[in-house]
This record gives structure tokens, C-alpha cells and sequence, in this order.
């Protein structure tokens, strides 16, 4: 075989279209052209601008765990732009004439590469990047416990999405949708290399997940302000600290069963081929181990960020702190104990059924008390209605009702009428889309501030929010109703009459969140234009509670200047009541920060490079790859000089210059938080 | 663990907590994921054993105890010897004995290694390849994956030796060598488990 391995020119994203031309190959094309004339505007860009080196020195090679949050951020954001569309495409083609403009096989590399990106590309990084940001300032922190190790994540889910992009470019991507169940992944029906780029990009940046919930829940263990106790710990720090035991626990089993479905397709391994001893159920069970702990990962987050939102916006603390705390822990734990729910129907008993059916009610409990937590603690409150506040209240009304239709599948009677239809396609958007996408939204024009020094424009972000509301029901209630009436997931096109008028109100949803999605972009736009009058550089411009927003606006790289004192549970809240309008410091001493260093990128390039070669057999280009990669791990492990000191004279200085834009900051009232006037620091708090 | 932490002599600390037992923490927790690996491996051989024969050999076929219970006994030494590397560095021995029983102790390390790969090379000659059956699959993998940690283990401990006489026996190397014992003892339970499972339990 060549060292190109399995490569050929029929991979080239142009040539089908070429060979074959057609609407759906002349698609691809299209998007392919896409990827690469953007790849190429970025790079004219950045040459013209002159932005290499700041991308270089700022932001390729930071180990700021603010800096690598917001990168994060970014990649989920572009990521879910694509995914966004293709879901837009995809509800296309459901409503024109069968069999549509799309061909069977396109079809199911959309919404295979729609669940991957979604799931890994933009759920992941998203609440990784809001994490990286947010804790550590909430835990008195400095950075995260290993800066290079997060770093090396970064630059591994980088890596993970760009082989989804190339997919776009060379090759195909697989069409077993987001969970790639064999036997059909396997090399017999699915010979291409698409089931392989599913493999190696989530291989990628399941590693980098692991990672990064080792560091977190190191971080939060060894690194809090002294005299934090756990449960001094505000609920955000709380739901990482159960995310990150469960991506460490969770990950391994996805890494697991897609190195087993690898061995199976290139070696010609028997783990899941029935007919030569092997057991595709283990794959189910394995992936489900992870998957279902998984939807946890992606929702505890954002239930962290409602946890503070609707605090800070009602103006009151938060109702039943243990109760939260607690229900966070089982919710947690619980989350192994049901990964049978998604297979019910492939023929296990009844008994081991109506245990797991049980067992998956059970989370309904603590789901259900944190519900009236959030509720409680706005009951009586002065709200204000921020856009962090918009999505946070729409996320409560909209998110039971994906809980209702949550406990009606977790019945297995029910279950063996839903399963694989639309309703369950809506059921599970239904928790998504408001039970993640909308805390991390809210996340994002919540704690903007705390990395950029300003506000989000609130006109744009409140019309984002009303677009994503309205979108989110049309989009997806009518799958609730036509997937009751028997329409399949993941058809290519419906022959059925009826479900017609309901697939037409579901494009038009889709188009509705689309231009969601463009509110926010012109959201952020319309703010970095205005950013002089949005600057808030007292800090603390809602009248926040947690110690982040002891800081001014943009947090410096050494967080904090002294390590704020922890006498209860929100020292910042005390001190404002008590007059302050700063934290008083404790000690000045000098500190260490890592240094910047290309290393992680360089990692993370060489481990893309090796999945690459992997996905095109180029064995060794791969073994190269492999090497290469330790051997720069190996050289690190040979630098001892990867700090330098921030003295504490500096910090001094920063300190009184933050007292400084304080002090000459006029106190504003808190109805004025909107306007031009809030330039940080509103002091209204109450109990 | 702590305590190789508590000898620290980093001439700067302030501003920060104590890294050593940090790192090490960290890397506990790894292994913690790693074991997941394993667990899931074994129940993938549990099942393979009973169900995936096909047309190949069964364990009972297959396996005798003569061999493994050699490599058995040379990596349980080895762990042994390990515990003695890493606690006579805490007592603070010579680098050199330091150096003398980490040796010993890789050594052990490829001589389990190397009955591990001459079983497979027998097995393969004999035309029972991994892709005979489900439960051949079974055994390779993860009778493998414990054999490619040994070999990552070898080559972390010889690299480890090559930077003790780089650096000499500052705290970073006595961290890196407390990490690596973890590594090799969570091996040494990880292959008890194997032994009992795949060749114990497969002759019974
Ligand atoms: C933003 C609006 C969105 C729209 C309009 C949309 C639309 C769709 C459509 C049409 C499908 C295929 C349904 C079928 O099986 O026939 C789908 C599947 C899916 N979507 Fe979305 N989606 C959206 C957002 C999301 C988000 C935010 C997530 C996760 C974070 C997500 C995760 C998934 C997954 C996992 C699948 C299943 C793919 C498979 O069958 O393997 N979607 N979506
Ligand atoms: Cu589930």
C-alpha cells in the first residue's frame, strides 16, 4: 500500500460532483468549498492584518485558564454555526417532494456529522470553556491545577473538530448517526473511511475530556481559597465538581468501544461481529455507560449556571443551598445506573426493563427539587430581566416539558411505541437545547465581561433569546405530535400527507433559531463596536454574588491579586453589605504563572495528524505521528523553567489600581444596569 | 504520599501549594480512569469466553498454567522490588541503589513481558490469531493493553533514569518515581485480576 494509505482522488470533495453531478453532490461540494475559501479567508486575514504573532503570543500558546476558556467558546460556537445549518438542510429536504434533493447517503452523513459536532463539537467545549473561565475565579483560584495539561485538551478537541471539517474536504464522514452502533459501522457495510473519522476525532477529544475533568476536579480539591469548604462552594463549582467525575469515569468507556470498533474494521478484530463469537450489545452497553453519563456532563453545567443567574437576577440568595448541592450529587451518581433505557427494545428481559425504567424515574427526584429551588429562590425576588436572565426563565418553563416526555420514555411499555421515532427526537432536544445551549448562552452574557472588560449588547441579546424561545417550540413540538403519529428518526424523506403541514412548521422553527444564531453573532459584533460605552471596568456589574465579581473588568492574568478570604459563603456579598466596595486583601506575595508556551498546540497537531493518517491507513505517516507526539511530551518533561514571577510589588499595584477605578466609579442604581451609565459595580444587594 | 512532598526543595514557593502531592493526586485519579479501561476489557472477556468461542479453541484449550505462573511470579516480584526503590529513596538511599533496583525491577518487568509475547508468538503459530474468534479478540486485547502498559512502563522507566543523571534526585524526578511505583503496582493488581480470570479460571 502507498503512503497515502487508503487515500485517492475520488476523495477530493469536488470530484464526485464532477463524476456525478447532482443537487446533493454539488451540496457537498459546496460545503466543501466552504471550509477550504474560509480556511483561506482566515489566513489572508490574519497576513494582512498582521495578526499572526498577537494569535501566536496571545492566544495559541496561553495557558490562562481564562484565555483557553474563551478559545474553547469559540470553537463551540463556530461548530455549532455548522451544525445549526446542517440541521437547516436536513429539515429541507424533510419537506420538499420525496425522495428530495438530498441523496439517502447525504442525508445520513448530515445528521451523523449534526449529532457528532453538536454533542462533542459544541455541547463539550462550550461548557469545558465556560468551566475553564468561571471556577477557578469562583474557588479563589489562580489557574487550574495543570495549566499545560489543559492546555494539551484544548488543542486535542481542536484537533478532533478540524478532522470533522477535513471530513468535509477529503473523504466521507460516517452515516450511522452520533452513536455509530455496529454492526453497520462495521468494515462490511460501512467500507469508506467515515466510520473511522468518527473513531479518531472522537478519540481525540474524548482524551482531552478525561483530561480536563482530571484537572478539575483537582483543581477544585487542592486549589480553593483557604477556609473554603466544599460546602462553601458556590453550586457552579459544585456541578463541576460532579461533571468532572463524571468525564473521568464516563470517557473511558467511548474510548473503549471505538478502539474495539477499530480493531474490528482495520485489523479484523471479532469484538462486535456476531457470527465469528463476537457481541455487538457490548458495544450498546459501553457507549450507553458513557452516553448516558454523558447527557449529564452537558446539562449539570448549565444547571451550575442557572444556579447563579437567577440569584444575582432576582437579588436574593439562593433557595435550599444543600438541597442543590445534594441534588447535584445524586443526580451524579444516578446517571450510571440507566444506561439500559436506550435499549429497551433490543431484548432483554422485562425484569432488567422495568429496573432500569425505574431507576431512570428516579432522577426525576432531584431534577425535580432543583426545579423549585431556582423557582423559590425568584419567588418574591426583584427580577431583572437580562438576557442571561431571558434564557436562564425560559430554560425552567421550557425544560419540564423535555422532562415530562422524559419520564414517559424511561416507561418501557411506552418506550417499544416511541423508540426511534421523531418523539423521542424532540424529547431529547427538548433537554438539550434548553438544558444546555441556553445556560451556556446565559453563561456567556452573564460572565463576558469578566474576560473582555464589557458588557453584551442586551437589545441584540434579549431579540436572540426571543428568536431561540420561539424557534426551539416551532422546530421541535411538531416532531413531539408526528412522531406520535409513527414518523421515524433519521428518514431520509416522508411519503406520509399528514406529517407535511407539521414538517413545514418544524423548517420554519429551524429557520427561526438560525436566526437566533445570527442575532447573537450580530449581538457580539454590534457590542465589540460599542465596547467603549459598554466598559465596565469597576467589575461587578449586575450586583453578582460570587467572589469573580470581587474583580474589576477584565480579570488580570494573575486573577487575583491576594487570595481573597473565605469567612462564609459569599465573602463579596458581606463585604458590599458591609460598605466595601473592594475585597480587603489579604497578603501580598510574590506569585509564579506558567509561561506561554507552542508546546500543547504542537501536541495536539501531531496527535491530529496521527488520526488522520490512522483514518486514511497511512500506517506510517501514523507511527510518525505517534512518536513525535511523545517525544515532545519528552521534551517538556525536560524544561524546569516554565514560570515566572508576578512580584508582589506588581500585585500591590494592581490592586490599588483597581481601587483607584472603584473609587472614582459613580455608584449607580441598579434600574440603570442596562444603560450606558453601568460602568461596574452596582451596590443593592440584598438577602 | 505526601511526605516526598514535604521535603520540598524548590528555593521558590510561595504563592502556590505543594505541587508534589498535587501531581501525584492527579495522577491517581488517572489511573483511576485507566481501571475503567481494564474493568471493561475483563467484562468484554467474561462475555467472550462464554459466548464467542465460534470455531476456535476454548480457554480450556487453549491455556496452561506452567508459563504464566513464572511471568506471574516475576511481576510480583518486581513489584516488590519497586516498593523497595521507592522506599529507600524516601529513607534516602544512594542513587545508586535507587538506580540498582529500578533496574532489577524493569528487568523483571521484561522478562514477564517476554513470556507474555512468546505465548502470543506460540498461540499465532499455531493459527489462533485474534481474528479466529470473539473470544480470541477477547484474549489478545486484553491480555495485550496490560502488556503495552508493561512496555510503557519499561520505556517511562528508562527514560526516568536517563533524567535522574540529568537532574539528579531533586523532587521532580522523586515525583515522576512515585508515579511510575503507582503505575507498576496498579499493573501488578490489574494482571492478579487477569491471571485469575483468563488462565485460573479458563483451566479450571
Ligand atoms: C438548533 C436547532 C436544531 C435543529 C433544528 C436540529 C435538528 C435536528 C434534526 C432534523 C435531526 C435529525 C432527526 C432525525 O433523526 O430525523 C437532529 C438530530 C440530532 N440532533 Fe439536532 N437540531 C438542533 C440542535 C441540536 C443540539 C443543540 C443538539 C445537542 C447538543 C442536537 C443533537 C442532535 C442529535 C444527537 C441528533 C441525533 C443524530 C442521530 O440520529 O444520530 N441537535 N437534529
Ligand atoms: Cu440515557
Amino acid at each position: 500500500m502507498s503512503i497515502l494509505g487508503s487515500l485517492d482522488w475520488n476523495d477530493i470533495f469536488i470530484v464526485p460532483f464532477f463524476t456525478d453531478p447532482s443537487l446533493s453532490t454539488g451540496i457537498a461540494a459546496g460545503a466543501g468549498g466552504i471550509v477550504v475559501l474560509g480556511a483561506l479567508a482566515v489566513m489572508v486575514l490574519l497576513t494582512v492584518k498582521g495578526w499572526w504573532k498577537p494569535l501566536w503570543s496571545n492566544w495559541i500558546t496561553t495557558l490562562d485558564h481564562k484565555k483557553i476558556g474563551v478559545i474553547y467558546i469559540v470553537l463551540a460556537l463556530i461548530m455549532l454555526i455548522r451544525g445549526v445549518l446542517e440541521a437547516v438542510v436536513m429539515r429541507a429536504q424533510q419537506v420538499s417532494p420525496a425522495p428530495g434533493f438530498l441523496s439517502v447517503e447525504h442525508h445520513a452523513e448530515l445528521f451523523s456529522t449534526h449529532g457528532t459536532i453538536m454533542i462533542f463539537f459544541v455541547a463539550m467545549p462550550f461548557l469545558t470553556g465556560v468551566i475553564n473561565v468561571v471556577m477557578p475565579l469562583q474557588i479563589g483560584a489562580r489557574d487550574m491545577e495543570f495549566p499545560f495539561m489543559n492546555a494539551v485538551s484544548l488543542w486535542l478537541s481542536i484537533g478532533g473538530a478540524a478532522l470533522v471539517m477535513a471530513s468535509l474536504v477529503v473523504g466521507h464522514f460516517e452515516t450511522g448517526g452520533w452513536t455509530a452502533y455496529p454492526p453497520y459501522t462495521g468494515i462490511k457495510l460501512s467500507p469508506n473511511e467515515g466510520v473511522d473519522y468518527w473513531i479518531w476525532s472522537l478519540g481525540l477529544t474524548s482524551v482531552g475530556s478525561t483530561l480536563s475533568g482530571i484537572n478539575f476536579l483537582v483543581t477544585i480539591y487542592k486549589q480553593r481559597a483557604p477556609g473554603m469548604k466544599l460546602f462553601d462552594m458556590s453550586i457552579f463549582a459544585w456541578a463541576t465538581l460532579c461533571t468532572a467525575i463524571l468525564m473521568i469515569f464516563a470517557m473511558m468507556p467511548l474510548t473503549v468501544a471505538s478502539l474495539m470498533l477499530a480493531l474490528d474494521r482495520q485489523a479484523g478484530f471479532h469484538f462486535f461481529t456476531a457470527t465469528q463469537g463476537g457481541n455487538m450489545m457490548n458495544f450498546a452497553n459501553m457507549f450507553w455507560l458513557f452516553g448516558h453519563p454523558e447527557v449529564y456532563i452537558l446539562i449539570l453545567p448549565a444547571f451550575g449556571v442557572f444556579s447563579e443567574v437567577i440569584p444575582t437576577f432576582s437579588g436574593k440568595k439562593i433557595y435550599g443551598y444543600t438541597s442543590l448541592v445534594w441534588a447535584t450529587i445524586a443526580i451524579a451518581v444516578l446517571s450510571f445506573t440507566v444506561w439500559v433505557h436506550h435499549f429497551f427494545t433490543m431484548g432483554q428481559t422485562a425484569h432488567l426493563n422495568a429496573i432500569f425504567g425505574i431507576a431512570t424515574m428516579t432522577i426525576g427526584v432531584p431534577t425535580g427539587v432543583k426545579v423549585f429551588n431556582w423557582m423559590l429562590t425568584m419567588w418574591r425576588g426583584k427580577l431583572r430581566f437580562s438576557t442571561a436572565m431571558l434564557f436562564s426563565t425560559g430554560f425552567i418553563f421550557t425544560f419540564v416539558i423535555g422532562g415530562i416526555t422524559g419520564v414517559m420514555l424511561a416507561n418501557p411499555t411506552i418506550d417499544f411505541a416511541t423508540h426511534n421515532s421523531l418523539f423521542l427526537v424532540a424529547h431529547f432536544h427538548n433537554m438539550l437545547i434548553p438544558g444546555l445551549l441556553f445556560g451556556m448562552f446565559a453563561a456567556v452574557n452573564y460572565w463576558f465581561p469578566l474576560c473582555f472588560g464589557f458588557r453584551l449588547d442586551e437589545k441584540w441579546g434579549r431579540r436572540s433569546f426571543w428568536l431561540w424561545m420561539i424557534g426551539f417550540y416551532g422546530a421541535f413540538m411538531p416532531l413531539y405530535a408526528i412522531g406520535l403519529m409513527g414518523a421515524p428518526r433519521r428518514m431520509a424523506f416522508f411519503t406520509e400527507p399528514a406529517y407535511f403541514p407539521w414538517l413545514v412548521i418544524a423548517m420554519l422553527g429551524a429557520l427561526c433559531v438560525l436566526a437566533g444564531l445570527t442575532a447573537q453573532i450580530i449581538q457580539v459584533w454590534v457590542s465589540v463596536k460599542n465596547r467603549e460605552s459598554l466598559m465596565v471596568p469597576a467589575g461587578d456589574p449586575w450586583d453578582g454574588r460570587g467572589i469573580e465579581w470581587s474583580l474589576g473588568c477584565p480579570v488580570p492574568e494573575y486573577d487575583f491579586s491576594t487570595i481573597p478570604a473565605m469567612t462564609s459563603r459569599e465573602p463579596w456579598v458581606d463585604a458590599k453589605e458591609a460598605g466595601k466596595r473592594v475585597m480587603d486583601p489579604t497578603e501580598f506575595v510574590d506569585i509564579h504563572l506558567p509561561k506561554p508556551t507552542g508546546m500543547p498546540f504542537l501536541v495536539g497537531l501531531v496527535a491530529t495528524l496521527f488520526a488522520f493518517a490512522m483514518i486514511f491507513q497511512m500506517w506510517l505517516i501514523a507511527a510518525v505521528g505517534f512518536v513525535a507526539m511523545w517525544v515532545l511530551v519528552l521534551i517538556r518533561s525536560y524544561d524546569t523553567d516554565w514560570e515566572e514571577t508576578v512580584t508582589a510589588e506588581e500585585l500591590r499595584e494592581g490592586y490599588e489600581a483597581h481601587k483607584r477605578v472603584v473609587e472614582s466609579t459613580p455608584q449607580i442604581r441598579l434600574d440603570d444596569e442596562f444603560t450606558t451609565k453601568n460602568r461596574g459595580l452596582i451596590m443593592e444587594t440584598q438577602v | 504520599m505526601s511526605n516526598t512532598g514535604a521535603a520540598h526543595a524548590a528555593s521558590h514557593d510561595h504563592g502556590h501549594h505543594d505541587k508534589t502531592g498535587t501531581v501525584i493526586f492527579g495522577f491517581w485519579i488517572f489511573l483511576m480512569s485507566d481501571l475503567i479501561a481494564f474493568s471493561l476489557m475483563i467484562a468484554n472477556y467474561a462475555d467472550a469466553e462464554w459466548h464467542g468461542i465460534a470455531n476456535g479453541p476454548s480457554p480450556h484449550e487453549l491455556f496452561s498454567l506452567g508459563l504464566p505462573t513464572i511471568e506471574t511470579m516475576a511481576l510480583l516480584i518486581s513489584t516488590f522490588t519497586f516498593g523497595i526503590c521507592t522506599l529507600g529513596m524516601k529513607y534516602g538511599a544512594s542513587m545508586k541503589r535507587t538506580v540498582g533496583w529500578l533496574v532489577v525491577t524493569l528487568a523483571l518487568g521484561a522478562i514477564f513481558l517476554g513470556i507474555e509475547l512468546y505465548e502470543f508468538h506460540e498461540f499465532w503459530t499455531e493459527g489462533n490469531t485474534p481474528q479466529v474468534s470473539g473470544f480470541l479478540t477477547a484474549y489478545y486485547s486484553l491480555v495485550g493493553l496490560h502488556g503495552l502498559h508493561v512496555t510503557s512502563g519499561i520505556i517511562w522507566g528508562i527514560l526516568l533514569m536517563v533524567q535522574m543523571k540529568t537532574f539528579g534526585m531533586n523532587d521532580l524526578i522523586k515525583s515522576r518515581l512515585v508515579r511510575l511505583g503507582l503505575f507498576w503496582h496498579m499493573l501488578d493488581i490489574v494482571w492478579i485480576a487477569l491471571f485469575t480470570k483468563v488462565y485460573l479460571m479458563g483451566v479450571l
